[in-house]
């Protein structure tokens, strides 16, 4: 074996038991923030196990684990058995796939003569890194369809449906929230984009604040959170495509949900926040390794905190209808990206034009634009109001006689 | 009933202005009360770490006891008047001649089933000497059946262990029973 595989081998080691770790944690964070905002306290009982220890219900996770685990793994007769137990299989691999190409900060440089540099990603050497993460995202779909479909039920169908229809149509506005990044860094690179960032020191959340509203609105729709988690709204799907299963393999497709955000949160921070980069950090790729460590605490809080957002926004505002979905993704979604992209080719060609080194008061000026066109854009779609629709009873028309 | 109807009062919606359009006062509106709610004092209480408050002792309905008079004698009668209120049938009292003189019977027995109780308060409204009472004991637990039959000795000791926290809920006592 050769010492690179090793060194990918225990990185994934590494990144999957912290992704799982995560997420088990994230859904003790989840439901103690639900909590907080309906006034209630949340799981705070479960400590360390045969103790009296309880510190705000850590051992949480574990329980529920241990609770899914034990569980009667049921599988009803009427499904189609294979497909039945690849999807959540098939969604989890995909979620955890994605984590691949994710830079988790720079390169740590050699520590001793000879030694490699050890680069903080499981695979380094991959120069699409962008196309391979939304490559695998959307085949996280196949996983939710599968499921619906094989679980022979009707309402698990319906969320299958719903859910295929919805990525679809947000894939657009995701894709165009992206080439805004990828046009202003010039690679599809996420390193290269992290260090773009960090070179100019103009987070691109500042510089393309369309692309960021875009980008975010349809990454909660590719994550299928509230408002967007039309798949397995829970009133009137009961559970959508994971109604039929149970155990281990609902499990899967809760972790799964989880990765799908947590993938998310790591998207938005790596292209528009600047991913590990913060003013004053060295910009180099290749750093000690103490810089590197800081480097992925910066990025790690920069992940919480968005992911933290977004269990905010869950309980912040209503769920979708599902045709102001679809008018949201075609009709606003859609034009906005459009904008968002013209705007930053735009920009990109001025600024080269006018002065290639870019200095501050030009940095400026460019961003007040992007900026403005955020507002200008906004607005306009706002008069045009393409999500006002009046769907009474029509009384300027005579009712059919019955 | 058809849309034009004389008995359907049609009510427009308000128009939406550029704001509202815009969706700003919603993401507004939204996330205010979500932060507000996540910062605000919670409700739940901690129990058993964190004993519930009773609101109001007159009024509330728990295990019930069996009032004493003065000389430290069962207030009963044995006049069966919260037995035949019960709803549930929870009540099961043996009258017999009294030993004293100021009254006809007392109950020689008085067992209430407390599973089968609803917690109605019907019979101490029912009683017309103010013998039988809820007090605000609300955590009644026990290991068998047989346990939570209460019987009249049972009962009195639940009046002695109360007695202290607890006045009697007659109306002159500024409760809400009895005259």
């Amino acid at each position: 074996m050769s010492a690179t595989l090793i060194a990918a081998l225990i990185k994934i080691a590494i990144l999957i038991g912290g992704l799982m770790t995560a997420a088990a944690y994230l859904v003790l964070l989840e439901r103690r923030i639900a909590a907080w905002i309906q006034d209630r306290r949340g799981p705070n009982r479960v400590g360390i196990p045969l103790t009296k220890v309880r510190v705000w219900g850590f051992g949480q996770p574990l329980a529920d684990g241990v609770k899914f685990i034990l569980k009667e793994e049921y599988t009803p007769a009427h499904v189609d058995k294979r497909l039945y137990v690849l999807a959540p299989v098939m969604i989890l691999a995909a979620a955890l796939a994605v984590f691949a190409v994710i830079p988790f900060g720079g390169v740590i440089a050699p520590l001793w003569e000879g030694m490699d540099p050890i680069p903080l990603v499981v695979a380094p050497t991959m120069n699409v890194g962008v196309l391979y993460v939304f490559a695998l995202s959307s085949l996280a779909v196949y996983g939710v369809i599968l499921g619906g479909w094989a679980s022979n039920n009707k309402y698990s169908f319906l969320g299958g449906l719903r859910s295929s229809a919805q990525l679809i149509a947000y894939e657009l506005p995701l894709g165009l929230g992206l080439l805004g990044v990828v046009l202003a860094c010039g690679s599809l690179d996420l390193d290269t984009i992290i260090l773009r960032q960090a070179e100019t020191g103009v987070w691109l959340a500042f510089a393309q604040p369309l692309g960021l509203i875009v980008f975010t609105i349809a990454a909660f729709a590719e994550a299928a959170r509230l408002p967007f988690d039309l798949p397995e709204c829970e009133q009137e799907l009961i559970g959508g495509y994971h109604t039929e299963y149970s155990g281990i393999k609902l499990l899967l497709f809760l972790v799964a949900e989880f990765l799908h955000m947590i993938t998310a949160a790591f998207l938005i921070v790596i292209l528009f926040f600047g991913g590990w980069h913060l003013w004053g950090m060295p910009a180099e790729q290749e750093v000690s390794w103490y810089v590197a460590l800081a480097r992925a605490v910066i990025l790690s809080t920069k992940v919480l905190a968005v992911i933290v957002f977004f269990m905010v926004v869950r309980w912040s505002w209503p769920r979708f209808r599902f045709d102001q979905l679809m008018a949201l993704a075609w009709k606003v979604m859609l034009p906005l990206g459009l904008v968002n992209l013209a705007a930053v080719a735009i920009f990109q060609e001025l600024q080269l034009h006018f002065n290639p080194d870019g200095g501050l008061p030009l940095k400026l000026a460019f961003i007040l634009a992007s900026w403005g066109v955020c507002a200008a854009a906004w607005t306009a779609v706002a008069i045009a109001g393409p999500l006002v629709t009046d769907n009474r009873a029509r009384r300027d028309i005579e009712p059919l006689e019955t | 009933m058809k849309p034009d109807d004389k008995n359907i009062q049609w009510v427009e919606e308000p128009k939406l202005g550029l704001a509202g359009r815009m969706y700003l006062p919603l993401f507004v509106q939204g996330l205010t009360t979500t932060v507000k709610h996540l910062v605000a004092p919670k409700v739940t209480v901690s129990y058993p770490d964190q004993e519930p408050e009773i609101g109001n002792p007159l009024i509330y309905r728990g295990v019930h006891r069996l009032n004493k008079d003065e000389d430290g004698r069962v207030k009963c009668v044995a006049c069966f008047l919260c037995a035949t209120a019960c709803p549930a049938h929870c009540i099961d009292i043996i009258g017999v001649e009294s030993p004293w003189p100021d009254r006809e019977k007392y109950p020689e027995s008085f067992v209430i089933d407390e599973l089968r109780c609803i917690y109605c308060g019907m019979c101490e409204e029912a009683c017309p000497v103010d013998a039988i009472e809820l007090t605000s004991l609300y955590n009644l637990t026990g290991r068998s059946r047989e346990e939570m039959i209460f019987d009249k000795e049972k009962l009195l000791s639940v009046y002695d262990m109360t007695k202290d926290q607890e006045a009697m809920k007659s109306r002159s006592l500024g409760g809400t029973v009895g005259g």
